[in-house]
């Protein structure tokens, strides 16, 4: 690493004072970052801490309340990604935001093709030509005229790149490039970044991965509740620092589940994975969650959570592996399979996979459980005494049963899923990321309930982005990354042990 | 005084129900298809006063209404099986070849067999309302294992079946000369047509399966949200292919009922267009196109009034180049009608109107 006086290079990019605000959440508060001709610069936070809202202010996807930008001098205020690029801030996105069905040559044109003089026809021929020169200063040899979609991620995600050199941006913003790239991919990647640093391009680099901080950048921002905690130079903070300083040192260190609702240790597998996988979509993964026991499960998006919940449920079919549930082998090759023995999912898509929100209250809550019993209809009787059971137990606000689920908020939606899925009883219940959107009371009031039924001996398996949630409510924490299980934590760890397991530190 | 009070109380007690039930009238999704229907009724009545009668002559009823319900039987009864194709967010646009395939098959089934008790009529009912299920089988497997979109699954049937048909009454229209198979299209049950007691039967039969079973909430999920249907565990795919069989057989009773009305099959003609009747019929009856919400007796409603267009066109004696643009006229007259969105314009231009009086 070379080391950087910090007054050396000039400033290109300079924010001051950013501020955001959605609704009632402060996303972004007076936040200042700066930008240098010639350095990676890595912004860290964990979720919710204001990165893609800050990310959004730069590239003009979002307006801000206020602050200041500065690209050379010149203040600048996009109001669209095109205006922002034009200044000359590119950015390549996670998910790359090309067109796969065009070709390589198109990708790195489209919006700004080259005209003949006469007719204002497009000039293939320069197109091509400058797509190559383009690709060859990254060291990149491609077939032009294939399309985008023939490519690897990888690839594609060089081209979004060069398009990005091709607006002849002064600043790149890199979101997550890595997440979804191999070792290799990666080293390439960062051979490419560290070429555009020489050439005294600014890049700023958001990453969940503490190695790959270290590995390319000079200098560090570090966000937290939508505020900046700081800015250092790489030397100056040891990863350890760095994940304090993205935690937050006022957090318990020790925030784990209550000790006298642990479960016996001894207490039987209510579900138990050997080696279960699919290709392409999860490597092998060893799972077990016993009986009142309440596990974990963390990682980052596309880390695998989501893909090891959908072959638990019968989602999607387990190519190889075993799985038991309750003792007993089972090939799950529906969700109905699952549901008939005694599992239960509150899926991620709310909206989508979860609610049915032309349906009434007593509908959304009767529903699995009726698709359990099969065909034998439940009376009308008993539907409204199990809605109204469950309303009042979770604390649902409706005007009554009756009313259509899409009129609920999304807390009461959320809790209408949890109380389809306890009105069967389950032995094992999979929650997906139950808390994301909606308040903290509702987070309170599900959670209460959850942990009750858990204590009465329903395992729980419980998915989160948020290291807290896991934590707090956690009696031991498996961890994926990379689409395997990177391993397991007992309860009580801290948060920033959780953290570090899923930055692959 | 307190007398006087309890009273008046009362009697706002019984107006606020009144005003409830008025409302929730008001508000029931079959009250336009109906006023559809009896307005079309109420029309013909005025300009022909016997329209509406009903006389009972050798122990049968006759008169218009009869009979609009005795020819819109047929329709009916494929309108029943579109309408759960329908409410699963399908479609099946074969119904009218299913039909002329089964015609055929019955037709077929009672030229070959020689005998003269009631075997040929039991044998003919069961081949046809195999081949209907087969066809539906057939649909609902194009949609649900091939995943074909099902406009296109079921357009193949639409254009191989009557070719189907063609080779199994080898290009003739197949007469037939049997008695008891003559009695399903024209035969009197209790004085009423036969054909009414099959489409209260196939009705019934639904809605009991509908409301006595799960059978119902599991369409209205999948019809609302198939993918949250499925994550709830309800075998969507499974459902949605019974109830293309359920149309194909539909559309083989409609078939039986045709053929033994004009005793004959013809494979080219029989149900033509049909399909295109069907969804008028549930549109007309209240069901989302879109699938979820659906109304079978909003279907029979609907094909009624297709039936009653039908037959106002002939009384009141349109020229026969012309009517289908009447009845495209009548169709269009009805569907503004049902629209919300008309209502409520017409409703604010009602208002304003009245504002400007004022």
């Amino acid at each position: 690493m070379t080391p950087v006086s910090p007054a050396a290079r000039p400033v290109v990019l300079q924010a001051r004072g950013l501020g955001k605000r959605f609704g009632a959440t402060l996303a972004l508060d007076g936040v200042d970052l700066a930008l240098r001709a010639g350095e990676v610069h890595a912004l860290m936070g964990q979720n919710g801490a204001g990165k893609s809202t800050l990310i959004k202010l730069l590239t003009g996807v979002e307006r801000p309340d206020r602050g200041s930008v500065e690209l050379d001098g010149r203040v600048i205020a996009p109001s669209t990604p095109m205006e922002a690029q034009r200044d000359g801030i590119g950015t390549v996105y996670q998910e790359v935001n090309l067109c796969p069905n065009l070709s390589v040559a198109e990708n790195l044109y489209a919006g700004r093709y080259p005209r003949r003089r006469r007719l204002r026809m497009i000039d293939w021929r320069q197109v091509r030509d400058g797509a190559r020169s383009l690709l060859r200063q990254l060291h990149l040899e491609l077939d032009v005229d294939a399309p985008l979609g023939s490519y690897p991620v990888a690839i594609r995600q060089m081209v979004a790149i060069a398009r990005a050199l091709g607006v002849s941006a002064r600043v790149l913003i890199l979101d997550e490039p890595t997440s979804s790239l191999d070792e290799g991919e990666v080293r390439e990647l960062f051979r490419v970044i560290a070429q555009l640093r020489e050439r005294g391009m600014a890049i700023l680099f958001v990453t969940h991965f503490l190695d790959q901080v270290y590995a390319v950048s000079d200098r560090i921002t570090v966000l937290r509740d939508g505020c900046r905690v700081g800015e250092y130079a790489v030397a100056d903070l040891p990863p350890a620092a760095l994940v304090n300083a993205m935690v937050g040192r006022d957090l318990p260190t020790v925030a784990g589940a209550d000790a006298e609702r642990a479960p016996p240790p001894d207490a039987p597998p209510a579900i138990d994975a050997q080696g279960l996988g699919c290709r392409g979509k999860l490597h092998p993964v060893d799972l077990q969650v016993r009986r009142g026991e309440m596990l974990g499960l963390g990682g980052l998006l596309g880390s695998g959570r989501t893909e090891l919940a959908r072959l638990l449920f019968g989602l999607d079919r387990a190519e190889r592996g075993e799985l038991r549930i309750g003792g007993e082998r089972v090939e799950l090759k529906h969700p109905a399979d699952a549901v008939v023995r005694g599992l239960a999912l509150c899926p991620e898509e709310r909206k989508t996979d979860g609610i049915v929100a032309e349906l009434s209250v007593r509908e959304n809550i009767v529903l699995a459980l009726q698709a359990r019993q099969g065909w034998r209809g439940m009376s009308r009787a008993r539907q409204d005494e199990l809605a109204r059971q469950l309303v009042q137990a979770l604390g649902i606000k409706a005007a009554d049963i009756e009313t259509p689920v899409g009129l609920l908020s999304g807390g009461n939606q959320q809790k209408v899923m949890l109380a389809r899925w306890l009105v069967t009883e389950p032995r094992l219940l999979i929650l997906d990321e139950p808390t994301r959107g909606i308040d903290v009371a509702a987070k309170q009031e599900l959670m209460a309930e959850v942990t009750r039924r858990a204590h009465a001996g329903m395992a729980v398996l419980f998915i989160s982005a948020e290291t807290g949630e896991l934590t707090r409510w956690c009696d031991r924490i498996a961890v994926m990354r990379e689409r395997r299980k990177a391993g397991e934590l007992p309860g009580g760890s801290t948060e920033a042990r959780v953290l570090a397991m899923i930055a692959g530190d | 005084m307190a007398e006087t009070t309890g009273t008046m109380a009362a009697s706002s007690a019984i107006s606020s129900r009144w005003g409830r039930g008025l409302r929730r009238c008001l508000a029931h999704p079959l009250l336009w298809p109906l006023l559809t229907l009896i307005l079309l009724l109420a029309g013909n009545g005025l300009f022909n006063p016997g329209f509406l009668a009903l006389q009972w002559r050798d122990g049968h009823l006759y008169g218009n209404l009869i009979d609009i319900a005795h020819r819109a039987a047929p329709l009916a009864l494929v309108s029943l099986g579109m309408t759960l194709v329908i409410a699963l967010r399908g479609l099946d646009i074969s119904v009218g070849a299913v039909l002329a395939i089964a015609a055929t098959v019955a037709a077929w089934t009672i030229g070959h067999v020689s005998n003269d008790g009631l075997l040929p009529l039991w044998l003919a009912i069961a081949a046809a309302l195999a081949a209907g299920a087969l066809c539906g089988l057939w649909n609902g497997w194009l949609v649900v294992g091939a995943g074909m979109q099902p406009i296109v699954a079921t357009l193949i049937l639409m254009v191989a079946g009557r070719g189907i048909a063609q080779s199994i009454s080898g290009g003739q229209i197949l007469t037939l000369y049997y008695a008891p198979y003559s009695f399903l299209g024209n035969g009197f049950v209790l004085g009423l047509p036969f054909s009414l007691f099959v489409v209260a039967a196939v009705f019934a039969l639904l809605q009991l399966a509908l409301r006595k079973t799960a059978l119902g909430l599991f369409v209205r999920a999948i019809g609302h949200n198939p993918q949250a249907a499925h994550v709830a565990g309800v075998r969507a795919r499974a459902i949605t292919l019974g109830a293309y069989v359920f149309c194909g057989i539909a559309a083989a009773l409609a078939g039986l009922l045709v053929s033994s009305n004009v005793n004959s099959a013809d494979a080219n003609n029989a149900g033509l267009l049909l399909e295109l009747d069907a969804i008028l019929a549930v549109a007309l009856g209240g069901s989302l196109l879109g699938g979820g919400r659906f109304s079978l007796a909003g279907s029979l409603l609907g094909a009624l009034i297709i039936q009653a267009l039908t037959t106002t066109i002939y009384a009141i004696g349109v020229p026969p180049q012309v009517n289908l643009a009447v009845k495209a006229v009548l169709v269009f007259a009805v569907m503004l009608l049902q629209s919300p969105l008309c209502r409520g314009q017409l409703r604010a231009l009602l208002r304003l109107r009245a504002e400007r009086r004022a």
